[in-house]
């Protein structure tokens, strides 16, 4: 099989599978095509700045170009510089200040509750099988309901005050919260807590300097989803029921048809929950390079 | 301390993955157990380790019965299983926190252990940044450094390259010859048995069983060329037929 003829031959010969079946219909090898439908394909440093510059410029764009050009009653969609406008003097009012801390102290009161709860409840459902059989089928229906639903029924147990608005937070909150950490904390190799216990390590020691450390990063991801879900159930509570605070300044505004005053609002709600966000993240990469 | 194994088995639901193991491992020997998958080589390892329990039989250390995992059987695995959060040096100190001696001579250890495995400038790194064979030098200095009576290797090198691999056995005869420590390791490798042990133990499939306790008499100072002398030649030689006799009576009860 040394001749010319012999080795094209063989260079062109798929493989055979049963000898009685007929070969596959042909396929050619298809030209290069630019496949930005292809999945995970990689896009050059300039392409992704671009496309990043443009998915906060475009929505900026149009909301400039629809609210400018007269089409839409300014009642209903005012001008960027009519936001700044409002944003400007709810500033210089102090009411913006006032409302943004009330606010804030409310997630990070609701939110910080939340937390204690769910990481020790997520921690020993992860840790303990029976822990888990106790309480996972429980948590799993019960976060299903809607933490708004809540609002009235919390208002008649707990009055009109702070306790129903953190409590909204923590329900919101807490149940997710709880599930993510247990699923974090499962996640612990079996054979790292083995080596461990042959390194000496007793039950306690175990938690302290194995599960622990390795979960820590996870659990900080868990709460950075859930931030921004606690971020959002502040604003829904005091939508209802307050007399400050972020969301209570859209209601009010909503009343005397403000809706400029709800866009600023709307733009500080987004700062903050970007700043959270981006600090929670430093935060986890600083505690979590190990697990990069 | 003498390791004594009395009638050990050991069931998973119905199946009997260990029977009537009888095994004594006296101080400083270096014991490699083979056998084909399913021999229930590694099941042994972990009785041994307390990480299960018999389901039959008694584990001893002189006569004191062996009921749980301690530092005194530090067991080494396939992956290794450092703490990835851990520098080298802080993995190596695990053990070594967990009893009261001071922060001084902890870390006078950790540094003895990490230059006997020659990772002494490696101490401040993570894990994820060392090579398969550094992390499994890692993984045997930590266990060592716990001073235990017998170190117990699940077939710690089967993941690594066949030169790393090479240069591991080196070291970890090495190290055995320089610490007189008591091994008892599990490997598929019938070449690493015969390279490393001192006593060459085959264990038959479904269930396992000791089916020879074969000594090696090749000489304590082994190079690597070790490997191509007539002798070693015959005893691996010996040990494979052995093995292959077992996984082929394994396949024909299989069907």
């Amino acid at each position: 099989m040394t001749t010319q003829a012999a080795r094209t031959r063989e260079a062109t010969q798929a493989t055979r599978g049963r000898s009685d079946w007929a070969a596959l219909p042909a396929r050619t090898a298809r030209p290069r095509r630019p496949g930005w439908l292809a999945p995970q394909r990689a896009i050059s440093a300039r392409t992704r700045w671009i496309l990043r510059a443009l998915s906060l410029l475009a929505p900026l764009t149009a909301w400039l170009a629809l609210s400018t050009s007269g089409a839409v009653d300014p009642k209903f969609l005012p001008t960027p510089a009519a936001t700044v406008g409002a944003l400007r003097d709810m500033a210089s009012s102090g009411e913006l200040l006032t409302d943004t801390l009330a606010s804030v102290e409310r997630v990070l009161l609701g939110f910080g509750l939340a937390l204690a709860i769910s990481v020790v409840a997520g921690f020993a459902m992860g840790t303990w099988r029976w822990a888990l059989a106790l309480f996972e089928p429980v948590i799993g229906l019960v976060r299903y309901w809607p933490a708004s639903a809540f609002i009235p029924l919390l208002m008649i147990w707990l009055g009109i005050g702070e306790p129903p608005k953190l409590a909204v937070i923590v329900l919101g909150v807490v149940f997710f919260n709880t599930l993510m950490v247990a699923d974090v904390v499962k996640q612990v190799p079996r054979r790292l807590l083995e080596a461990s216990m042959t390194l000496g390590a007793t039950p306690g020691v175990l938690i302290r300097k194995v599960v622990l450390p390795h979960s820590l990063p996870g659990i900080i991801d868990a709460a950075r989803v859930n931030a921004a879900a606690a971020w959002n159930f502040v604003v829904i509570a005091e939508l209802v029921a307050a007399t400050s605070g972020l969301g209570y300044r859209i209601t009010r505004s909503y009343r005397f048809l403000q809706t400029d005053k709800i866009f600023a609002v709307l733009i500080v709600i987004g700062l903050i929950g970007i700043l959270m966000d981006v600090s929670l993240r430093v935060l986890r990469d600083r505690v979590g390079r190990w697990a990069q | 301390m003498t390791l004594v194994l009395d009638k050990v088995a050991k069931d998973y639901g119905t199946r009997r993955v260990l029977d009537a193991v009888d095994l004594t491992v006296t101080p400083g020997e270096f014991t490699c157990v083979v056998g084909a998958s399913g021999s229930g080589k590694s099941t042994l390892l972990n009785v041994i380790a307390g990480l299960t329990p018999p389901t039959q039989g008694t584990l001893t250390w002189d006569g004191t019965s062996i009921t749980g995992p301690g530092p005194d059987r530090g067991l080494v695995c396939q992956t290794g299983e450092l703490f990835p959060w851990r520098t080298v040096a802080q993995n190596v100190s695990f053990g070594l926190e967990l009893v009261p001696i001071s922060r001084r001579e902890r870390a006078q250890r950790v540094a003895w252990y990490l230059e006997e495995v020659g990772l002494s400038s490696h101490a401040d790194v993570l894990p994820g940044k060392l090579s398969g064979g550094q992390r499994q030098r890692v993984a045997i200095a930590r266990a060592l450094a716990c001073e235990p009576h017998v170190l117990l290797l699940d077939e710690p090198f089967s993941a690594l390259d066949v030169q790393i691999k090479e240069d591991m056995q080196v070291f970890l005869r090495k190290v055995w010859q320089d610490m007189g420590t008591t091994v008892v390791m599990v490997t598929h490798d019938v070449e690493e048995a015969v390279f490393l042990a001192g006593r060459v133990l085959v264990l038959s499939s479904d269930p396992g069983r000791i089916a020879r306790d074969l000594p090696v008499d090749l000489p304590a100072t082994r190079p690597l060329e070790i490997k191509r002398s007539p002798r070693f030649l015959e005893l691996r030689a010996t040990v494979e037929d052995l093995v292959r006799a077992e996984h082929r009576a394994h396949e024909a009860r299989d069907g």
